[in-house]
């Protein structure tokens, strides 16, 4: 396969989790903007999930207010923002035009399907109401691409890349949809522990469609301590680190066994892996649970990196 | 102007219904308006999904546009169609042995049959080329014949298309979509497939391979990539022969050889089907400023390392001016009276000629000599007086630019149009691929101008597709 191609496919991947979990950011700060009685309209929890997304400095160049509209429209529909959902959907859709050839026609029509839809749609007519709505319609489409992926493409080499894309910018969105609680402040630290504390986080656990499962898992009230456990550590959990981690490595091995030769990066894989699968909370909580994901994503990036340089994209 | 005077592929004048239309004449009569139209609502559907678009040049707002379908096929009897590809195949193997003849002795030069200026002062020819011997003396080996019909024994061929054509992907995607649209009247007429086309290609490909080669070729598509405005082509056509869709800086040169850039290092390539211009082919030996070539790639296939398909230089072959010269080709290499017939030409550059054209513009057809896909092009009867009196102009200021045709009476087929079904001109391009043999995929593409009166079928200017139905016997 052409080491283009296999960077066609991985940024596929990466550009379809990517709009979804930018989706998922909005959902968090939308939910929690709720909640706030502001002043002049003003969010700080918005204010919150811009900084998670590092989206901060792109939107207050444009924006001055931080309100649900000016926000909603910036994550979603805003060209200017690389990361906006719009932005994402384009990306997906050109690399997976360039590789045509490598993917199968249900996950052509699928990205293709979904890009028609959503470049034909008028921002005014989402962003009051139907918002939510319309973030949940952009998480299905994602569903039903990763489908087609899953149901229909070869598991060659080009699965593999598609998939180790698609769970890097997992963990690296994961990571940051738990660091906007870092940026959320209370407004006294006796609050820690509180009703407002705990609906924060529960929030958090929505976002990652997790709420229910994690009932399931620890039959037991939320709390910072489970659900920080519940996203980084927990095997069983399809969105958790420890998880994305651990597909990465498999996708890896996958390749070096396609291939018939070892690979560095999946080295570096597994050394990322076994942090995760031998962490505990303690080390997070005493580390700073930020600092804990601050420094994940910057593994996490560099093992993006590796895999580069490793299978020649270009 | 009044329908009457053209020749309908379903209907006789006396408007009953040709025989080999038969059983879809019965078949649109009995389809209510509001069916025809759910099935092209269908049909778009369809389309769009599957992401068959074409990019319109000069077209900035969308990028994207479908090519309009329309849902009653086109009908060739088994007869017609077993003279159309006697005529067709009689027409490729005399332009492939004119080309090996010019790129070699020149015989026919040498013979007076065509004249010297014509060929060496031509920006069609490739002097690159000279003695090169491609694998099977083959020069062409894709080929989209454009014929036109105005009677019901009267086939013309407008151009032969010798350098890169495309549309074959309509060709197979548009009877994808009617065997699923209307699955039952393949099931009362016995339709020629077309689904062989892909596996003749790689056949073809293969054929032609380097001498060198050992083994199974590694095959690939070279295209300019995807805002090409035939990038769905490219991808479709790798994809159905299992060959890699390359760019330029996909591939690279290294010793007079051949390789492309795999996620495991290089990769040696053997057959390269370009869906590049030759002059983009490789900035070393063509245009200097090409981004989309490969450098040395003409030095690896000078060498005998690698297949161009199709040769670079085919476009003197299909050259508007040299096509007047097609039946004294045929006459001269193959000994025989042509099959299919030549639309008359005139000459701009002899004075009675041109002064004729310029005092009958409103009636005949004017082409830039090197134009292609509709543009810049006069249609007599659809002209304003100022267009005529702008290409009369043209005309004078280079009369070698252009070529001047009479306007043809396109057949007409019925279409299903906003006013009901109504008779639409069409054309036909049946593709053809040149290996080891001759293989003719039956039917072709068949494009209809949806414009009432009109008689430009290019999908660049508001024309449509059909599915193309040979009928077995």
């Amino acid at each position: 396969m052409l080491g283009r191609s296999a960077a066609n496919l991985f940024w596929m991947s990466r550009y379809v989790e990517r709009a979804e979990n930018m989706a998922r950011l909005l959902e968090v700060g939308y939910r929690m903007s709720l909640t706030e009685r502001g002043e002049d309209g003003t969010s700080e929890y918005l204010m919150s999930m811009l900084r998670a997304a590092e989206a901060e400095e792109g939107f207050a160049a444009k924006h001055e207010a931080v309100d649900v509209a000016s926000v909603a429209h910036y994550m979603l529909f805003d060209t200017d923002n690389p990361s906006s959902v719009k932005s994402c959907l384009f990306n997906a859709r050109t690399n997976a035009k360039s590789v045509r050839t490598e993917i199968t026609t249900d996950m052509w029509e699928s990205l293709n399907g979904t890009w028609l839809e959503f470049s034909q749609v008028q921002p005014r007519h989402v962003l009051g109401n139907k918002l939510p709505a319309f973030m949940q319609s952009i998480k299905q489409s994602s569903n039903q691409f990763r489908g087609a992926l899953l149901g229909t493409l070869m598991r060659t080499d080009g699965f593999a890349f598609a998939q180790a894309g698609g769970f890097i910018e997992r963990a690296d969105n994961t990571a940051r949809i738990l660091d906007v609680k870092y940026y959320v402040l209370l407004p006294r630290a006796s609050m820690v522990g509180g009703d407002v504390d705990i609906q924060q986080w529960t929030m958090i656990l929505r976002a990652a469609s997790a709420h229910r499962a994690y009932r399931h898992l620890y039959h037991d009230r939320y709390k910072a301590w489970n659900i920080a456990d519940f996203l980084i550590f927990r095997k069983e959990m399809p969105r958790s680190l420890a998880f994305c981690a651990t597909s990465i490595t498999a996708m890896l091995g996958m390749l070096d066994q396609i291939y018939g030769e070892p690979s560095s990066c999946h080295d570096d894989a597994i050394r990322m892996a076994q942090i995760l699968t031998t962490g505990t909370m303690d080390k997070v909580f005493s580390d700073g649970l930020h600092e804990y994901l601050m420094a994940f994503m910057d593994s996490n990036n560099r093992l993006s990196s590796a895999i580069s340089d490793n299978y020649n994209f270009y | 102007m009044s329908e009457k005077k053209y020749f309908d592929e379903m209907l006789n004048a006396d408007g009953s219904v040709r025989d080999p239309y038969r059983i879809l004449a019965d078949w649109v009569q009995s389809q209510p308006k509001t069916a025809l139209k759910q099935l092209a609502a269908d049909a778009e559907t369809i389309f769009r999904r599957l992401g068959i678009t074409f990019a319109v040049y000069g077209s900035n707002e969308s990028t994207e546009r479908l090519i309009p379908f329309d849902v009653i096929p086109r009908v060739i009897s088994a007869n017609e169609w077993r003279r159309l590809e006697k005529g067709i195949e009689q027409r490729v193997k005399a332009l492939n042995m004119f080309l090996f003849d010019l790129y070699h002795n020149q015989d026919i030069i040498r013979a007076g049959r065509i004249p010297e200026k014509l060929i060496i002062q031509n920006e069609a020819f490739c002097p690159h080329m000279m003695g090169l011997n491609p694998p099977r003396g083959i020069y062409s080996h894709i080929i989209g014949v454009d014929i036109v019909r105005t009677g019901p024994d009267d086939f013309y061929v407008l151009e032969d298309n010798l350098r890169t054509p495309s549309g074959v992907s309509y060709m197979l995607e548009d009877r994808e979509a009617m065997m699923h649209l209307v699955p039952d009247l393949f099931h009362k007429l016995k339709v020629a497939p077309v689904e062989t086309y892909p596996e003749n290609l790689r056949r073809t490909l293969e054929s032609v391979a380097p001498d060198s080669c050992a083994g199974s070729p590694n095959i690939v598509v070279l295209t300019p990539g995807i805002y090409n405005s035939a990038y769905f082509e490219h991808s479709f056509l790798a994809d159905q022969m299992g060959a890699t869709l390359c760019e330029g800086h996909d591939l690279f040169v290294d010793n007079g050889k051949v390789y492309m850039r795999t996620t495991l290092g290089p990769e040696r390539v053997d057959v390269i089907y370009r869906r590049i211009d030759d002059d983009f082919l490789d900035p070393l030996t063509f245009r200097p400023d090409s981004m989309l070539g490969v450098p040395g790639l003409f030095d690896a296939y000078r060498a005998g390392n690698v297949t161009l398909v199709n040769a670079p230089g085919t476009g003197i072959a299909d050259d508007k001016a040299v096509y007047t010269y097609v039946p004294q080709i045929i006459e001269f290499y193959l000994g025989e009276k042509p099959i299919l017939k030549n639309v008359p030409t005139y000459n701009c550059t002899n004075v009675d000629e041109r002064a004729y054209v310029l005092d009958n513009l409103a009636e005949l057809v004017v082409k830039e000599v090197h134009g292609s896909g509709g543009y810049g092009m006069l249609v007599g009867p659809a002209s304003t007086k100022k267009q005529r009196a702008e290409f009369t102009e043209k005309i004078r200021a280079r009369p070698d630019n252009y070529i001047v045709q009479p306007t043809l009476a396109l057949s007409t087929c019925p279409t299903f149009t906003n006013a009901g079904i109504a008779p639409r001109h069409v054309d036909l391009r049946p593709f053809v691929l040149v290996g080891d043999q001759i293989r003719i995929t039956p039917g072709g593409l068949t494009r209809v101008a949806l414009k009432r009166g009109s008689l430009v079928v290019n999908s660049s200017q508001g024309g449509g597709t059909k599915d193309t139905w040979v009928l077995e016997d």
